[in-house]
């Protein structure tokens, strides 16, 4: 593989997803929702800011995710049904390159995007911070700017690469449809992959219970990146969670980079 | 040689519950030349883009195989020396014509300025003028014809393949596009392309491989393809007087008068002009020429697709 053709390609995914028009939407509407959660946050008495970093967070990772799949399955598939695949693969391009080179520049895309996030994110918080009386202040769990938030925001960019790869890697075979369909039944299973190990706990069959074990280590373990919850609290996250869910996440890309170039290297395209 | 196949052979699966198999391309075997236009011609599911997708290995093959440039087909060294326009070109629609060629030089590892002149004298040569900074979603089926001639020639490549470059272009692009191709053939590039408009092959190739569903009906030089089947033949004689005319009635033959007092007597395929041209000697006449009446491309187009059907001509369409 050739850094300098992986780099190509990724310049261009980054360059035709900042030019559609549906990023932007998203990208704006998340930044509608922050702001709406300072409105809402005023209705309530005492959790004001806890509810601002909740739905502020939340924004990030669910328009996140709509970025995620939707040009994440659109990356591949779109090249094939739109046939520009044809001149492109008779370029001095490997097609394992070409999923490199589409995966770094989702990766971009939503680095830059999920960064945009972030900042309005912080805007509201410091807005928020400054119209707020001292007394207030004094209650509060952790302060309104809080630098530990980056923590969080860290951990769900993870997740969004994880769900980027398995976007990548179902469009390599499956319809647009089915791979978002494929991705998005992933990230909610994905979401409750812990409890799958629990199984033999709550139920008696063996049977199922190690297909529950062989299911927990098969599926992303997305809830693992959730600590939204200890953040907004005030609570410590220990750097060696960050540093797993790194590696956990690295493993995991890996693994489906593997799997769609293993795929995307033999496919025909009639 | 620049292409070379061997029993090339492609199978397909059609229907989803009860997958069968489909043979699109059946142990083809031709090869081109360096510095020739070799033509691929053949009716709509001939395999003409199945065999130029085998070549540049957008599809495997079920068995044989190819070499382009001397290289296995698919290999990233012979895709630098080579250029592709696909049928129907795509590209994508957020970029510019500009961008796109940006984009494609890139990868081919031109240095910045080098892209830059490129994509302009190229888009220039292909008629696409101030359109080259509008997105290519607002381009006409011809324009994306023209940029995709562009982007195929970016790299200078020995080896252009081109599938139904005249495709979705008016006349006059029509006349560019063979212009264009005659000037790469000048400057000794290989050209294969593949077509079912036979006056444009007529007109560029020197040799053609025709393929009828998935087998090659016929392959060689145009001008021996053309020659093996004679239709007929032409006499001219002048001075043909009642007398000639006699002797050719008698041979259950007539003469047609043509300009400044010449005859035309046609012979059909079967009959010998020598003995002809005996008697309306001794009748007096003097012959002008005697010709055999080739058949067109598209005769023996029609002919070898007739023959590949098993004489339903409908059934290779």
């Amino acid at each position: 593989m050739r850094p300098r053709t992986i780099h190509h390609v990724a310049v261009h995914v980054f360059k035709e997803s900042v030019r559609d028009r549906v990023l932007y939407s998203v990208v704006l509407f998340a930044a509608l929702l922050m702001t709406s959660a300072f409105l809402i946050a005023q209705l309530t008495a005492g959790q004001d800011l806890k509810i601002i970093k909740d739905i502020g967070l939340t924004a990030i990772s669910v328009f996140g995710l709509f970025i995620a799949i939707f040009i994440g399955v659109a990356l591949v598939s779109k090249e094939v049904e739109k046939r520009s695949i044809y001149a492109l693969l008779a370029k001095p391009v490997r097609r394992q390159e070409l999923i490199a080179g589409k995966f770094a520049g989702l990766a971009l895309t939503l680095a830059v995007n999920v960064a945009i996030m972030s900042a309005v994110f912080f805007v509201v918080l410091a807005y928020y911070h400054w119209i707020e009386p001292e007394n207030f202040k004094r209650v509060w769990e952790a302060p309104a700017v809080d630098p530990r938030l980056l923590i969080p925001i860290f951990l769900i960019y993870l997740q969004l690469l994880i769900v980027t790869a398995i976007a990548l890697f179902f469009s390599t075979f499956a319809s647009p449809l089915l791979a978002a369909a494929f991705t998005l039944g992933l990230w909610v299973a994905g979401h409750f992959s812990a409890d799958l190990k629990a199984l033999d706990e709550v139920v008696e069959a063996p049977v199922a219970s190690a297909l529950g074990t062989v299911l927990y280590y098969v599926l992303p373990n997305l809830s693992a990146f959730d600590v939204k919850a200890l953040v907004v609290h005030g609570r410590p996250v220990a750097a060696g969670l960050v540093a797993i869910n790194a590696l956990y996440a690295a493993a995991f890309i890996g693994v489906l980079l593997i799997g769609a170039t293993l795929i995307f290297a033999r496919r025909d395209f009639k | 040689m620049v292409i070379r196949t061997d029993a090339l052979t492609k199978d397909f699966t059609a229907g989803f519950w009860r997958p069968r198999p489909y043979r699109a391309l059946d142990a083809l075997t031709f090869d081109v030349k360096p510095g020739e236009i070799f033509g691929l011609l053949g009716p709509n599911g001939a395999g003409k883009s199945t065999t130029l997708k085998l070549l540049l290995q957008l599809l495997f093959p079920s068995s044989g195989r190819a070499e382009i440039l001397g290289r296995p087909a698919g290999d990233v060294d012979a895709r630098r020396r080579l250029g592709y326009l696909p049928e129907h070109p795509y590209f994508y629609e957020y970029l510019t014509a500009e961008e796109l060629l940006e984009y494609f030089g890139r990868l081919f590892g031109l240095d910045p300025a080098a892209r830059r002149a490129r994509a302009s004298a190229l888009l220039d040569e292909v008629g696409i003028g101030a359109e080259r900074r509008l997105p290519l979603r607002k381009f006409s089926k011809g324009m994306l014809q023209r940029v995709g001639l562009a982007q195929a020639m970016l790299n200078e490549p020995e080896l252009l393949i081109l599938d139904e470059p005249m495709s979705g272009l008016d006349p006059i692009g029509r006349r560019d596009v063979r212009t264009l191709i005659m000037r790469l053939h000048g400057e000794g590039r290989t050209i294969l392309f593949s077509s079912h408009i036979l006056s444009d092959a007529e007109t560029l190739c020197s040799r053609v491989a025709i393929l009828a569903k998935g087998r090659l009906a016929a392959a060689g030089p145009m001008r021996e393809l053309l020659s093996e089947h004679v239709r007929g033949w032409e006499i001219l004689v002048r001075g043909l007087d009642d007398a000639g005319r006699g002797v050719l009635a008698a041979q259950g033959l007539s003469a047609v008068p043509v300009p400044d007092g010449v005859w035309q007597i046609l012979l059909p395929a079967t009959a010998r002009p020598e003995p002809v041209i005996a008697s309306l000697a001794s009748a007096g006449a003097s012959l002008v020429s005697a010709e055999p009446q080739l058949e067109t491309l598209e005769d023996m187009f029609v002919r070898r697709i007739a023959s590949a059907a098993g004489g339903r001509i409908g059934e290779a369409n």
